[in-house]
């Protein structure tokens, strides 16, 4: 059934529909938050400062917007999709302009109460308007060049834009996300064939632009490829990330040293340990029960997305569905893989774990996007 | 259903289809995440923790106490001290050469001394503390303790430091010690040693002497402190220690008192001498002079110092009582003559005339008096030192009896103690000289060896050996190390040597006489003291060879030779010669004549010894007494009090 013939009647209204929502979801987002607050307790030495206590103030003003989002019907969200991804957009470049610079990358706009970061955003906003275009768009034309070009662009321009800031962990996130989207859209496979050899064959010539003056990424960003390629190489240099995680990680065994007894992050050998490194910390101190733990939570939480979307016979709420849950499974995927050393070290923190404010949000409003769209599902 | 529915229902059958193969594909790799979790936890967990452990775990060595040294009456001979100096950890220091000027400003660095700290940073790791100076005053460690705050990563350091209280009384014995160096850790004695307190930057070894031939008692063993530190090197809190074990306690043979008297009277000569108890063997003195102050190395010697004493044509750093060897000259006559009386092929009844010179093989051979002695038995040739009973007796015995009876001896021999360079001399017979000068062995080459000269070299301290041999007949060998830790080294059973006990007595007459009757070589440095009588042979050896030019116009006397071409005066003692209980030698280098450089040294240090103290004028001839007082009150002797002074705890 196609959005033009969507029977808005059955949706439930009123401010009892908020009873409608997936509370198994609600549950599992509240357990692994839970599991953040405990982690950031325990890097702290024990303590609810500096990070657990800010954390769940955000958390709890996450859940408030979640909740508000849900309760606006799917369909308003799906109208100012477009306008959401332009305004995202207008965003990046206005980062670009006036941008505070901090960590080395420009990435926020200060608003003085909070740090605007609109690559978060924009995460959310690429998946929202693929889903409104592939909604709209005929089922037929879904493969034909020009149309494949058009959400092309629509991912490779904020992509282009965050690249520069630069930020390589949202671009990564931005374009496997828009991927993903393409995909469950029905999109050939020929494409996604021919997307894998070039980005192989652009990855090869990013390598061999090196020390050029065209080299396409930053140095630091080839320091960390060398890093993850031969991180015992340089031991207290680049690798020094790497190597402290894993032996982190690795030191945790089934049971793990206990909270706050994980000599790694106690004694601050482990970079970022309330950041993105923070799963080292948790394998460290919860061992094996705790990480695995983890990842089932993570796991159900993508488990009933994906149940939800395909209950919905809304093709909108279901592209939005995946491409949220994927975005989520993204973040997870590449946060682990960093610190179990399968991949190179980029910046993406653990969803609902790591400490800071805009990922959080960010993920709050996709899963109140996921919310609405499981309330306001059409009914027969 | 319209065509359009169908469109969107085969859409929706995509979106399905492919989502739950993304869906498919996302459980899957979560599952590649807990799997290599799994690996890293489960499997790899042993190799992880190590290394975590290897992080947080610093095993930080503590130095034990070095072991002290004492005499044989338990004088203390050297001391443990806290050596006042300034470290600075690299990691935590701002601007380095600002730091160091502050440093320097404060404490008083040269230049020099700055160069030489920043090259030992940039060696060592950033995190690991560096000595930049030392041996600094009270009052300056003070001041930077008291600025210490202000200076981010220095901090004042206490470390031990060894000073030698009698300090050129030893320095030959006891050696020196200083920081362990790369040559003492790749070639020199240390590079077989693994002890990790090697490691520690500058730490003490002993580098000559008895503190370098005994390092490894001396050493003690190293403690351990494992200490837990955070990423920035912080120490968090101490996990456990084990303590350091202190080094052994050695007490030497030697006699602080006779040892300073010993030091004294060589004086600025060139010279050594070697005191023995005949009846253990126990080294009582052994001086080389002159000497140097040992506290000047371990501190770390200035150039303007090392030179001087490199300068210093009496080679004050070498100790010739073991490392100096000379041509044993007329000392080593009672060898041959016990060899000729061994083999039987002469009696002591056997006369040889006298002429001054005999003719061998075409070549002249002289004694030392040029107009001859007459008749000469083998107790007068001992007494008047006659050369040619010799010449014509070591003709009779062939070079090989003599070598042989100048080994059981000790000559030729090495004397295995704790020293840093025990030369072993050399006894010369055919099988030598083939070897090494790849020639025959003549029979002049027998003639010049049967009065000490030619190719024989002995050390002093294996003059006294031989000596101490002949005045107890047995192979009595030297000692040095009385007791370690308090147990005393066992003595042991001398051998009897195998010699005949009349031809030792004859000999014993002969050294006899030669003291203590007109006619002898060392008439003049008798001792009159009842029960001390002295037994002694004087010797004279050329550093040069006289032409028959020279002779004919008469021998230049050594008044006028320069200074290296003076003979070396020796002699040899034993006393009392009826009891024997100390055998002395001296070796004056280029002193002229044995009878009067050597022997007067040999008898004040054998009357020392056996007094235990300053003997009374009595002991000497009367018309002597007048010099010895004059020389006993020149004679610039430590305060007795310190020499005797116990050690004051337990």
């Amino acid at each position: 059934m196609s959005s033009v013939e969507f029977n808005g009647d059955n949706a439930p209204t009123g401010p009892g529909k908020i009873l409608f929502m997936n509370f198994t979801l609600t549950l599992l987002l509240v357990a692994v938050a839970g599991l953040g607050f405990l982690m950031l307790y325990s890097v702290a030495g024990g303590s609810l400062t500096p990070w657990a206590a800010p954390q769940m103030v955000r958390f709890a003003l996450g859940a408030g917007i979640m909740l508000m989002v849900a309760m606006v019907p799917i369909r308003f969200w799906q109208n100012i999709s477009g306008l959401a991804y332009a305004a995202s957009v207008l965003l990046l470049l206005l980062v670009e302009s006036v941008g505070a610079v901090g960590m080395g990358a420009q990435r926020w706009i200060d608003l003085g109460i909070i740090r605007l970061q609109p690559s978060e955003i924009t995460k959310l906003t690429v998946v929202m308007v693929l889903a409104a275009y592939y909604d709209r768009l005929d089922a037929r034309k879904i493969s034909r060049p020009f149309w494949v070009a058009v959400p092309l662009a629509l991912i490779l321009l904020p992509t282009f834009l965050v690249l520069r800031q630069p930020d390589l962990g949202t671009s990564i996130l931005l374009v496997l996300g828009g991927a993903v989207m393409m995909f469950i859209a029905g999109v050939h496979w020929a494409y996604f064939a021919a997307l894998g050899t070039g980005g192989g064959g652009l990855a090869a010539l990013a390598i061999m632009l090196r020390g050029t003056e065209w080299q396409p990424l930053k140095d630091y960003q080839y320091l960390r490829l060398d890093a993850y390629l031969n991180p015992e190489a340089d031991p207290l240099g680049v690798g020094y990330h790497i190597i402290q995680s894993k032996i982190a990680l690795g030191s945790g065994g089934w049971t793990g040293r206990g909270l706050m007894q994980g000599s790694q992050s106690r004694l601050d050998f482990l970079p970022e340990k309330h950041t993105d490194f923070i799963f080292t910390t948790l394998a460290e101190e919860l061992g094996f029960v705790g990480a695995s733990s983890l990842l089932a939570l993570y796991s159900l939480i993508i488990f009933y997305c994906i149940v939800s979307a395909l209950r919905t016979r809304d093709r909108f709420s279901c592209l939005l569905i995946f491409g949220i849950a994927s975005t989520f499974f993204l973040f997870i995927a590449i946060n682990i893989s960093m610190v179990t050393g399968l991949m190179p070290v980029v910046g993406v923190p653990l969803p609902f774990i790591s400490y800071g404010g805009s990922a959080l949000i960010m993920l709050m409003i996709g899963f109140g996007l996921v919310q609405s769209a499981h309330i306001h599902r059409p009914r027969s | 259903m319209t065509l359009l529915e169908g469109r969107a229902d085969q859409s929706v059958r995509v979106i399905t289809r492919r989502g739950l193969i993304l869906g498919a594909a996302q459980m899957a790799f979560v599952g590649v995440l807990g799997l290599r979790i799994r690996q890293m936890q489960i499997e790899q967990v042993e190799e992880f923790r190590l290394l975590a452990d290897e992080n947080r775990i610093n095993i930080r060595l503590t130095r034990p106490a070095r072991g002290l040294v004492f005499d044989r009456n338990g004088v203390p001979l050297v001391r443990n001290e806290q050596d006042y100096g300034v470290v600075l950890t690299r990691a935590d220091v701002g601007d380095l050469e600002t730091t160091l000027q502050r440093i320097a400003g404060i404490v008083g660095l040269s230049a020099d001394e700055v160069d030489q700290a920043l090259r030992e940073i940039s060696e060592a790791n950033p995190s690991v503390p560096v000595t930049v100076a030392n041996h600094l005053k009270w009052d300056a460690f003070a001041k930077v303790a008291a600025n210490s705050p202000a200076l981010q990563g220095v901090r004042p350091d206490v470390t031990p430091s060894r000073a030698y209280p009698l300090n050129t009384d030893f320095a030959h014995v006891l050696g020196y010690v200083g920081p362990v160096s790369d040559y003492d850790m790749t070639k020199g004695y240390l590079s077989e040693d693994t002890d990790p307190l090697l490691k520690i930057p500058r730490f003490q070894v002993g580098k000559t002497g008895v503190e370098a031939k005994m390092e490894h008692l001396l050493r003690g063993r190293a403690g351990v402190r494992r200490e837990e530190v955070n990423a920035a090197g912080r120490v968090m809190r101490q996990l456990d220690e084990k303590a350091s074990e202190p080094g052994a306690n050695l007490q030497l043979t030697l006699d602080s008192r006779l040892q300073n008297y010993v030091q004294a009277r060589l004086g600025e000569e060139s010279a050594s001498a070697v005191v023995m108890d005949i009846r253990n063997g126990d080294i009582m003195a052994m001086g080389s002079a002159p000497s140097f102050d040992p506290n000047k190395f371990a501190r770390g010697i200035s150039l303007a110092d090392w030179n001087a004493l490199m300068a210093n044509r009496f080679r004050p750093l070498s100790n010739k009582a073991t490392q100096g060897v000379y041509p044993p000259g007329s000392t080593f006559k009672m060898v041959t003559a016990l060899a000729a009386l061994h083999e039987g092929v002469i009696g002591p009844g056997l006369e040889i005339s006298c002429g001054g010179h005999v003719e061998v093989g075409g070549r002249r051979f002289h004694c030392w008096r040029s107009h001859g002695h007459g008749a000469m038995d083998l107790h007068s040739s001992l007494v008047e030192s006659c050369d040619v009973f010799y010449y014509d007796i070591s003709r009779r015995v062939s070079i090989e009896k003599i070598a042989s009876m100048g080994r059981r001896l000790g000559f030729g021999q090495h004397h295995d103690l704790p020293l840093s360079a025990v030369h072993q001399g050399l006894m010369p017979d055919r099988n030598w000289k083939l070897r090494n000068r790849s020639a025959d062995w003549v029979v002049g080459d027998t003639l010049n060896s049967s009065i000490g000269q030619g190719f024989v070299l002995s050390s002093p301290l294996q003059l006294a050996v031989m000596t101490a041999r002949i005045a107890s007949g047995k192979s009595v060998a030297p000692r040095l190390i009385k007791s370690i830790n308090g147990r005393e080294e066992p003595v042991p059973e001398w051998e009897p040597l195998g010699i005949d006990s009349r031809h030792l007595d004859l000999v014993r007459g002969g050294m006899i006489d030669a003291v203590n009757k007109p006619k002898g070589t060392a008439y003049r440095s008798r001792i009159l003291t009842e029960g001390m009588l002295m037994a002694g042979k004087t010797g004279t050896s050329q550093v040069r060879g006289i032409t028959e030019a020279e002779r004919s116009n008469g021998v230049i006397a050594n008044e006028d030779r320069p200074w290296d071409q003076i003979d070396h005066a020796l002699f040899v003692c034993y006393a009392p010669y009826d009891a024997p209980r100390v055998a002395c030698s001296v070796v004056v280098e280029h002193g002229g004549n044995g009878s009067h450089s050597a022997a007067p040294i040999a008898r004040d240090i054998v009357l020392q010894a056996l007094y235990g103290d300053t003997p009374p004028l009595s002991a000497y001839p009367e018309n002597q007494r007048g010099t010895i007082q004059t020389r006993q009150r020149q004679l610039k002797l430590r305060d007795p009090a310190v020499l005797t002074r116990k050690r004051s705890r337990a």
